[in-house]
């Protein structure tokens, strides 16, 4: 099918974005990467009245590494972040993370926070988003704010972004020093929908966990951050195994995945703590 | 919006319609089109370059890829308003019937093709991949092909055809 007859909006700067989305509310729609957005056109499962497309607004092309932060405009692509050499020296958990985010063709066009504002709960980089505790920039009629990721999320494709504001940018936080991430998942075919997915960053002093967080793909309803520390502190990488009961308790009872024909809830909860088992060996090990 | 497009969409009952020009194959094609027209039916439709061609319309098949500045993108995915001024290379721009690339003489080398639908989302694709990286183990072969579909061959002439195509194409340099 095809997308729905809409008016098109190409504005040049963020005030005028903001201009024609405050006039607009709910009958417009951001169009950034359109990776999501046109599927959903095109299946009609929206159709708004208007698009307004923000890729010529001029300063959103950016990634910026700052001592605290990735900062990553709203039309970065995928593709630019994950092959940012800046960004992966501080952050390598984008990279680990970006490279699951379907396949180059896709992440040629997609943008990562166009991907967060979809905040679809089998998208890699909501799940990102919450482990490294972003802040969401975000530009709106009544002036610009801030959102940590942790009021963002607040079911399936649902935020606290209001109809007439723009996801304008994306903190990603670095970690402290000695933190080792990783990301795994397991799907039905290369780049597909996870079937379960998981991020995690343990920070190790001497040899030992000191804290340990995760958080996941494609097995909870809203991407959340479950502390691994409890289970994983003073743990070193020749006594992991040790821990894998707990992992995997810990794990099994904080997801809270559905069934569908790819995969049964029962599944998808096994593989989100094995996941998490190999994906800790691997950053305790590498 | 600008006020040639606020005029057309008056004009269209809301609907935006706007000219478009899109550097196709390296020669400047244009039409005027709603701006829901996707860039895939542009090229099929509007210029009537029907060599890419429309699988499943959502992204997952792979058969519409093109090269957008040289870059595979899924051609449904994007407006072909988004497109213009950009250079877009489709299979037509990967060679000729009397002289065939590199990528397709590997398919026909190969028998990398059978119905030959998904075929030129394949072409372009290998075409991008392999100026990135030339030359390719078979696992790296496989995975570049990951986001395309085929119904028909199973995948293993498809892999052939990439390591050939890599072949071809270091042979001519």
């Amino acid at each position: 099918m095809k997308p729905a007859p809409f008016a098109y909006h190409a504005p040049r700067t963020l005030a005028e974005a903001i201009e024609v989305l405050g006039a607009l509310g709910h009958d417009g729609k951001i169009l950034a990467g359109g990776q999501s957005l046109i599927p959903m056109l095109s299946m009609r499962l929206a159709a708004p009245a208007h698009l307004i497309d923000i890729n010529a607004v001029a300063g959103l092309n950016e990634i910026a590494v700052t001592p605290e932060a990735v900062r990553v405009g709203a039309t970065v692509r995928h593709r630019a972040l994950e092959r940012s050499p800046q960004a992966y020296a501080v952050l390598p958990l984008l990279r680990q993370a970006l490279v699951n985010v379907a396949h180059p063709a896709i992440r040629n066009r997609g943008t990562t926070v166009g991907s967060i504002a979809h905040a679809d709960a089998a998208g890699e980089m909501p799940a990102v988003a919450a482990l490294t505790g972003a802040v969401m920039e975000v530009a709106g009629p009544g002036g610009p704010r801030e959102i940590s990721a942790a009021d963002f999320f607040t079911g399936p494709l649902e935020t606290t972004l209001a109809p007439e504001e723009i996801l304008t940018a994306v903190r990603f936080s670095r970690f402290p020093e000695g933190t080792l991430t990783g990301f795994l998942e397991s799907a039905r075919r290369s780049g597909d929908y996870a079937m379960a997915g998981v991020g995690v960053a343990v920070t190790v002093k001497q040899g030992s966990i000191v804290a340990a967080r995760a958080s996941f793909v494609s097995v909870t309803d809203i991407p959340d951050v479950l502390d691994l520390t409890p289970v994983l502190a003073d743990v070193s990488a020749q006594d992991l195994p040790t821990r894998w009961d707990d992992l995997r308790g810990a794990v099994r009872e904080h997801v809270s995945p559905e069934s569908d024909i790819h995969a049964s809830a029962d599944y998808r909860r096994m593989l989100a703590g094995e996941l998490t088992c190999r994906v800790v060996t691997q950053v305790m090990t590498r | 919006m600008t006020a040639e497009h606020s005029n057309l969409a008056a004009a269209q009952g809301g609907a935006t319609v706007i000219p478009v020009a899109v550097i196709v194959n390296g020669v400047t094609r244009g039409a005027t089109v709603p701006a829901r027209r996707l860039l895939s039916d542009f090229l099929r439709h509007d210029l009537r370059l029907t060599g890419t061609h429309v699988g499943c319309e959502h992204g997952v098949c792979g058969a519409c890829t093109v090269l957008l500045d040289g870059e595979p993108v899924r051609s449904c995915l994007m407006f072909a308003v988004q497109a213009a001024g950009r250079e877009v290379t489709t299979v037509e721009g990967c060679g000729t019937l009397a002289e065939l690339g590199p990528v397709q003489q590997a398919f026909a080398d190969c028998h990398g093709l059978q119905c030959g639908f998904c075929t030129p989302g394949f072409v372009t694709t290998i075409t991008a991949y392999l100026r990135e990286n030339p030359t390719p183990t078979e696992a790296e072969a496989r995975e570049a092909i990951s986001g395309n579909l085929c119904r028909c061959t199973g995948y293993q002439n498809i892999v052939k055809s990439v390591l050939r195509a890599a072949d071809l194409i270091g042979e001519q340099s």
